[in-house]
């Protein structure tokens, strides 16, 4: 009797699986047919061309003399937003030096200070800017939704990520670094080879390491960098990972306990995320971090944000 | 939607669901072990003893499991230096110790969490055993934990098996809490394609949901057809 009911319900069940997964596949062999990596990579690729070609010809034609002024407002739904005077922009909310929203609602951090220099360049003053939270996984279908105009949170230039959005700069590159006890032995990231490494579950840095250097690393993953630090200064892990930038605060709480090792390994380009193909946009975006570079305001924001925990300020990256 | 990741060596979906799997089991059977001596102190004529079973219930039930999980693992261990698995010599052994170290901290947790809710459960089951039978073992002169071993539970158990099974779905879906701590189960290696494969969201979305269904829902029916024949007719 019971099983009367127990088989239409499994059978129901299977019916909805089923027409998830063929919905699924369904999907699949449109979407991958489509965008079959060389047919969407040429058409992209020509797109871009032929937008920027637009601008270029518009640059000529006005012969505009301010950088940003020169690409022509109406190809780019990044310009035409900014000539409505208003931006909403993705940042972190959590990375202290980067992007950190203070206890009064007010944020401050470097990827602040280059969103708001940028918007300015557009020319939307500071009081038209919506700053939003992007996590670290949230931020392409960010952009693609249009939740965001640009992306300034501590977002990496990755091929994978080329492929979904368009990236201007890179405004800043960090490198890849261990911090450990001030009377660590450990030298480099070969050392950690059978000793524990603590990282942020699933963070890419954790994965490099035991890639590149040391695939018998013990990996230990935490929730937070704060947690991975409370465990580095217990004593149950021997090293922390992540981007030196990072690491730099961290170490400036624990001056004489914690240090960081300076071999730094691997290049961590921070770029500004925006629409796919807006190639207007992105021009005038990298117009304003070579500004922003070139007007000493990029190593005063660096100064004040992330001077304190000691770190090196770097040369300025090559934009474009 | 391209599911091509699920092919990709760097993912062991096989294994992480597998994780899972072991991390309910162990957590199912530790739950219902410490949540029927929770129920048995609940009972028990000694004062003290029902105290502190009702204090312990009402005290963890209350707190929520990322809370109980991050004790586990950051006062327990870190803080405390308890250690549940030994560090054998060499990588592998530094290896084997995180793994063993964080599964059985996160069994822990999943234990002293869900108990309390068994015990609950279990206690509501009690009140459908009449009274009458508790006065009529202790007439013919069994000890306290004869009748409730031999009369009261036996009755009690069969007649809380489909809230039993609605904790044991909520405890297969707790078990992702244990990737707050490190444990490769189901919702790490998801975080871990979602930050790979970040533009395979839904798909990889869609992946870990179904799974999690395949899992519960049978778990759900399960129950709920042992459930009527477990039943105690009245």
């Amino acid at each position: 009797m019971q099983f009367r009911r127990v088989i239409p319900s499994l059978a129901g069940a299977l019916a909805v699986a089923l027409a998830l997964t063929a919905c699924g596949s369904d999907a699949a062999t449109t979407v991958s047919s489509a965008s079959s990596a060389v047919t969407s990579a040429a058409s992209s690729a020509m797109s871009e061309a032929s937008s920027e070609v637009t601008s270029m010809a518009s640059e000529v034609s006005s012969a505009a003399t301010s950088a940003v002024g020169t690409v022509d407002p109406s190809t780019s739904t990044l310009l035409t937003k900014a000539a409505g005077g208003t931006l909403t922009i993705g940042i972190k909310f959590d990375q202290p030096g980067l992007g950190l929203q203070n206890p009064d609602g007010s944020f401050t951090g470097f990827d602040v200070d280059v969103a708001t220099y940028v918007a300015k360049a557009l020319g939307v003053p500071e009081s038209g800017i919506t700053f939003v939270q992007t996590k670290s996984a949230e931020r392409e279908d960010a952009i693609i939704n249009g939740t965001v105009d640009y992306i300034v949170a501590t977002y990496s230039i990755t091929d994978t990520r080329k492929e979904k959005v368009n990236f201007a700069g890179p405004y800043f590159v960090a490198h890849q670094d261990l911090l450990v006890k001030a009377d660590s032995d450990i030298t480099g990231p070969e050392a950690m080879s059978g000793r524990i490494l603590c990282s942020v579950t699933n963070s890419t840095s954790a994965q490099k390491v035991q890639e590149k250097y040391a695939a018998d690393v013990a990996l230990q993953q935490a929730s937070t960098y704060t947690e991975c630090v409370e465990n580095l200064l217990a004593g149950t892990v021997e090293a922390v990972t992540t981007d030196d930038v990072i690491l730099a605060g961290f170490a400036a709480q624990y001056p004489g306990e914690l240090k960081l090792v300076g071999t730094g390994f691997s290049d961590e380009k921070y770029g500004i995320g925006l629409t796919k193909g807006d190639a207007g946009g992105t021009a005038a975006i990298n117009a304003a971090i070579t500004a922003m570079i070139a007007d000493g305001s990029w190593a005063a924001a660096l100064d004040t944000n992330v001077g304190p925990s000691g770190y090196t300020i770097p040369e300025p990256p090559t934009v474009g | 939607m391209d599911f091509g990741f699920l092919q990709d060596d760097r993912y062991d979906l096989v294994g992480a669901f597998w994780m899972t799997v072991q991390l309910s089991f162990w957590s199912a059977l530790g739950s219902l072990l410490l949540g029927t001596l929770l129920t048995a102190l609940r009972v028990s004529p000694v004062p003290v003893m029902r105290a502190a079973s009702t204090a312990y219930v009402s005290i963890v039930r209350n707190i929520p499991l990322t809370v109980v999980m991050f004790a586990m693992s950051q006062v327990l261990y870190t803080t405390l230096g308890l250690k549940l698995a030994g560090r054998g010599a060499g990588a592998a052994g530094a290896q084997q110790f995180l793994s063993d170290q964080f599964f059985r901290l996160a069994v822990l947790g999943l234990v002293l969490y869900t108990s309390t809710f068994v015990s609950e459960a279990l206690r509501s089951g009690i009140n459908t055993v009449p009274v009458g039978q508790a006065e009529a073992a202790r007439a013919i002169g069994l000890t306290f934990t004869q009748i409730l071993g031999l009369v009261i539970l036996p009755q009690a158990f069969r007649a809380v098996i489909a809230p039993l099974g609605s904790v044991l779905i909520a405890l297969i879906k707790n078990t992702t809490v244990a990737s707050a701590i490190g444990v490769a189960e189901a919702s790490a290696l998801m975080s871990g394609m979602l930050e790979n494969e970040s533009d395979k969201f839904t798909a990889v979305f869609l992946v870990f949901a179904i799974g999690f269904v395949l899992f519960t829902l049978p778990t759900g029916l399960l129950f709920g057809w042992l459930a009527k024949k477990g039943a105690v007719k009245r």
